[in-house]
Parts: structure tokens; C-alpha cells; sequence
């Protein structure tokens, strides 16, 4: 079943509102990048106003440049909204990345000079664990994305995939509630990508973490997500929501679903006048 | 042995067997440059005999203290800077012309603030050596890219855990490249202002022996003054490998 307004999704902030599963909430969420001497203020995204629930895969879809990497920092804390609020298990954020987050970015992240059990033990620094436990959970991070023959490896010595997975083991053994995954297959190619899917789903199966995916791609979103907000090109709002009613258990064959294409042909739909105002062109009748 | 490190070799005794066959059929007289082969002998008679000892102990020494120096400083001093751009934009034509500045000429100067013992020669050899520091270090930092601070803002690092644990690990082969130069400007500065005026070390004594036309103890003197330089750059130089390499660099 597919269900979409086609709408905004604008909301007043009505906390009482906000449901009790409710995990991450963002109310009339606006960023708007300052200008300087020569250079006019950008106005990148919003008003957004969306609902995250608890343990749910959320993806988004836009054009380039609409702001979607700009909505996942500031749910991650990493810069402030100009106007609006984000709530994360309750709490506003405020530029500050709020326990129990995890990233995963688009770019590599490994840390070179470290070898990938160090890489993923770096997240562990500041936890108050015995060391007995911080490597329990390193190993089970590294068995869990199939690098425990390459935990002495280095970085350079492993494929852009597997260091992907170095940097999704890494944010894995934080345990974090919140998972934040920044167009993370993106320089993969698609096979690999069809697999790291793979991967996330069982992971986001297995953590109950709840998961927010931004990507540019209609069927990688497609395939991972119980819902895809779509955006406007800039200043990016929620133009439209998609829910795909999958069953928790899938996995990439869900893209032999008869009811596959319809979801992808359905986000096209709302992302085509987006894509060419992007791209300066007007949509033809 | 790598290729590259057989073509070296081969170049250094093609020069130096050049620079015999001209020493013994002299083109270059004895008195002013003795032939390769004699001044590695009285390398080995000025080292068997330990009559030089001290001096050499007292340059190396002090070269050692002043590049410790110019890289703890320089290393620290480039972390801090690195935050501050309007402090750097203010710094940074300073740096691109500080080896204009005859540094030798503050001699008198940094005699009168520490002294005639050994520091006025280990601050010429830390002046000389801490900007190269400084400039490569800026320069690894300024590369570091964006994901890995933001990786560092997820797992709420300090500044100071920022500088430690990502940024100046990054930076590390650019420090070395500061390292290894800092290493030769270390030994000319203490050795220059041994040179220039003191009653010990390298320096002082290279000086004696020139104004003396002691051959003997000159060329040999020089000789080790670079073999050290060499010894200390081919460890830096390996140890930038071994890091190059695990970054897929190399």
C-alpha cells in the first residue's frame, strides 16, 4: 500500500502532540546558511516538520542540493537549526550530538593510522566498559560485518565496501538508538550496494535501532525503508511521503516485489519537477 | 636493496671516486682538499683516538636538545594556531619569509639573555629548526578531511582529543617532512654558532682546524657532521614509508 499526501507535512509545535513511540521529532525545522561581503544568505531547508517513530527505517530522497545531508546534521547535532526544534528521545538538540547516536557518512571515515579493530575500538574510548567488555563488542562488531579476518588490516589495504563496514561496525558498537546513515553506499558500486542493504537490514533488525537513510538513490530507498520523505529542491521541504509496507523481514530480493516499481515510479513522480527546477529546466507537459 | 637505493649508492661512489681520481691527479691540490680515502682514514684515527669526543658529544647533544625543542614547540604551537585563522593569517607571510632572516645575527643578543654557556647555540639551532616544523605541521592539518572532524564532534572529543586522537595522527607524515628538516637546521645552528663563537663542540673545532689548514680534523669533521644528518634523516626517512604505506600512500 502506498500512501502519500503530496503535501507538506507543516505542523504547529504541539509537543502534547508528539506520540509516546514517538523518536525523533522536528517541528517547523528551518536552516538558513549566513551570507557574507559578497555572498547572499542561503536559505538550504525547511520549514521541516516530521516524525521519526522508534525503530522505524526512514529514508529520504531529493535532489542534489536540496538539503538532505543538511537535515541528517542537524538530527545529528552536528549544526543548529535557525528556526524550529529537533527532539531527540524527548530532548531538544542544540548543535551538540546527543548520546546515543551514531554516523555513518558518505565519505570515508576510517582512520588511516589505525587497523580496523582499532578503528572500530575508537568509539569505545570514552565508554565506561572493562576492557574485557569493549572487546567483546569489538569482536562481535567485527564478526557481525564480516571483518574479523581483517582486524589487524589497515584501511588502505581493504576495498571501498569493506571500509564502509569498518565505519558501520564502528558506529555499531556504540549501540547506538539512532542510527544516521548519510548516503553511505554512495561510491559503491551496485551489486555492493544491493548487499550493504542487505547488511543494514539485518543489522537494523537485529540493534531495533531506528534509522534514518538519506540517498539519492529512488531504488535503494525503495528497498530499505518503511517510509521516504521526498524533498523539494532548495530550500528542501517534505514534498511527499511514501510508506512501503514491507515486512520487517526482507532483504534486496524485495525488488522482485510486483509492488517495487510502483513504489520507485511513485518517488520519480515527486522527485522529476524537483530534479529539473535543480537543474535549471522546466518540467514538459 | 631497492633499485632507487642502489642508483643512490651508485651516483655517491661514482662522486666520490671523481672527486679522488681528481684529489690524486691534482686538479684539486692537497692542501686545500685531501683525497675521499684519506679523509676516512682520519675519520677512523680522530674517532679511535676519542680526542674529539667531547666536542662531538657537546654538538650532538645540544643539536639533539634544540630540535626536541623546536619539535615539541613547533607541533604544539601548530595544534593551537590551527584553531585560530586570524592569528595565522597574521603569521603566515612571517613564516613564508622567516628563513630571510639571518637568525646567526640574534647571537649577541640571545648571549646576553642566556649566557655564554650552551644556550644561545641550542636557541640559534631551535630558531632555525621550529619554523620548518611549524609550516609542515599547518600544513598536514589544513588537510585533514572534513568527515574526520565531524567523525570527532559523534564521539564528543575535546579540542585537545581532537589534536591528539585525529588531527595530528593525520597529520604525521606532513610533521615528518618538518622533522627531517628540522634535523639538518638543528645541527647547522649549533653548529654555525659554535662556529662563530664558542671554546667547544663541532663547531669550534671544524673553525680551529680551518684557520690552522688542519686538513686532517677539518674535512673529517664535516664528513661526520653529515653522516649524522644522513643517519638520523634515513630512520625519519624509513619510519615516513612504513606510515605512507599503511595509508596506501605509497
Amino acid at each position: 500500500m502506498i500512501v502519500g499526501s503530496g503535501a507538506p507535512l507543516r505542523a504547529e509545535v504541539r509537543p502534547d502532540l508528539v506520540s509516546p513511540s514517538t523518536h525523533v521529532a522536528l517541528r517547523g525545522v528551518t536552516k538558513v546558511f549566513p551570507g557574507s561581503q559578497d555572498r547572499a544568505p542561503v536559505h538550504a531547508l525547511g520549514p521541516v516538520d516530521l516524525d521519526l517513530s522508534k525503530g522505524e527505517f526512514f529514508a529520504v530522497v531529493g535532489p542534489s542540493g536540496c538539503g538532505k545531508s543538511t537535515l541528517l546534521e542537524l538530527i545529528a547535532g552536528l549544526t543548529r537549526a535557525t528556526d524550529g526544534v529537533v527532539e531527540f528521545e524527548g530532548r531538544a538538540i542544540h548543535g551538540e550530538v546527543p548520546d546515543g547516536v551514531g554516523v555513518v557518512f558518505q565519505e570515508d571515515a576510517c582512520l588511516p593510522w589505525l587497523n580496523v579493530r582499532d578503528n572500530i575500538a575508537f568509539s569505545l574510548r570514552h565508554a565506561t566498559l572493562s576492557t574485557a567488555e569493549k572487546n567483546g563488542r569489538v569482536q562481535g562488531a567485527l564478526e557481525l560485518m564480516g571483518l574479523a579476518d581483517f582486524a589487524k588490516s589497515y584501511p588502505a589495504q581493504l576495498s571501498g565496501g569493506m571500509r564502509q563496514r569498518v565505519c558501520i561496525a564502528r558506529t555499531l558498537v556504540m549501540q547506538p538508538r539512532l542510527i544516521l546513515l548519510d548516503e553511505p553506499f554512495g561510491a559503491l558500486d551496485q551489486q555492493t550496494r544491493l548487499l550493504m542493504g542487505d547488511e543494514v537490514l539485518r543489522l537494523w533488525r537485529e540493534t531495533g535501532a531506528t534509522v534514518f537513510l538519506i540517498t539519492h538513490a529512488l531504488d535503494e530507498a525503495a528497498m530499505l525503508a518503511d517510509r521516504i520523505g521526498v524533498m523539494s529542491a532548495r530550500p528542501g521541504r517534505l514534498i511527499d511521503m511514501v510508506e512501503t509496507s514491507w515486512p520487517r523481514e526482507r532483504d534486496s530480493r524485495i525488488v522482485e516485489d510486483a509492488r517495487f516499481g510502483a513504489i520507485t515510479a511513485r518517488l520519480w513522480k515527486s522527485l522529476r519537477e524537483e530534479s529539473l527546477k535543480t537543474l535549471g529546466k522546466a518540467a514538459p507537459r | 636493496m631497492s633499485r632507487l637505493a642502489l642508483y643512490r649508492v651508485i651516483v655517491i661512489a661514482v662522486l666520490i671516486g671523481l672527486l679522488e681520481a681528481l684529489c690524486l691527479a691534482g686538479v684539486i691540490d692537497r692542501i686545500t682538499m685531501p683525497p675521499p680515502h684519506r679523509i676516512a682514514l682520519d675519520l677512523y684515527k680522530l674517532l679511535a683516538s676519542g680526542a674529539l669526543n667531547k666536542a662531538i658529544a657537546k654538538t650532538l647533544g645540544n643539536a639533539s636538545i634544540a630540535f626536541l625543542l623546536a619539535l615539541v614547540t613547533g607541533v604544539a604551537f601548530s595544534a593551537l594556531l590551527h584553531g585560530h585563522r586570524a592569528v595565522r593569517a597574521t603569521l603566515d607571510p612571517l613564516f613564508a619569509t622567516y628563513y630571510a632572516i639571518p637568525i646567526f645575527a640574534f647571537y649577541p643578543l640571545l648571549i646576553y639573555v642566556f649566557g655564554l654557556g650552551d644556550g644561545p647555540q641550542i636557541m640559534i639551532g631551535f630558531m632555525l629548526a621550529v619554523v620548518a616544523v611549524i609550516v609542515n605541521t599547518l600544513n598536514g592539518l589544513d588537510r585533514v578531511p572534513p568527515v574526520l572532524l565531524k567523525t570527532a564532534r559523534i564521539h564528543r572529543l575535546t579540542r585537545l582529543e581532537v589534536a591528539r586522537a585525529i588531527t595530528l595522527p593525520y597529520a604525521t607524515p606532513y610533521v615528518l617532512t618538518g622533522v627531517k628538516l628540522a634535523v639538518a637546521y638543528a645541527l647547522i645552528g649549533v653548529i654555525g654558532s659554535e662556529f662563530i663563537m664558542s671554546r667547544g663542540g663541532m663547531g669550534y673545532e671544524i673553525s680551529f682546524a680551518y684557520t690552522s689548514f688542519d686538513n686532517a680534523t677539518m674535512y673529517p669533521l664535516i664528513v661526520l657532521t653529515l653522516l649524522a644528518s644522513i643517519a638520523v634523516n634515513g630512520v625519519l626517512t624509513r619510519w615516513e614509508k612504513t606510515l605512507l604505506y599503511r595509508r596506501g600512500l605509497r
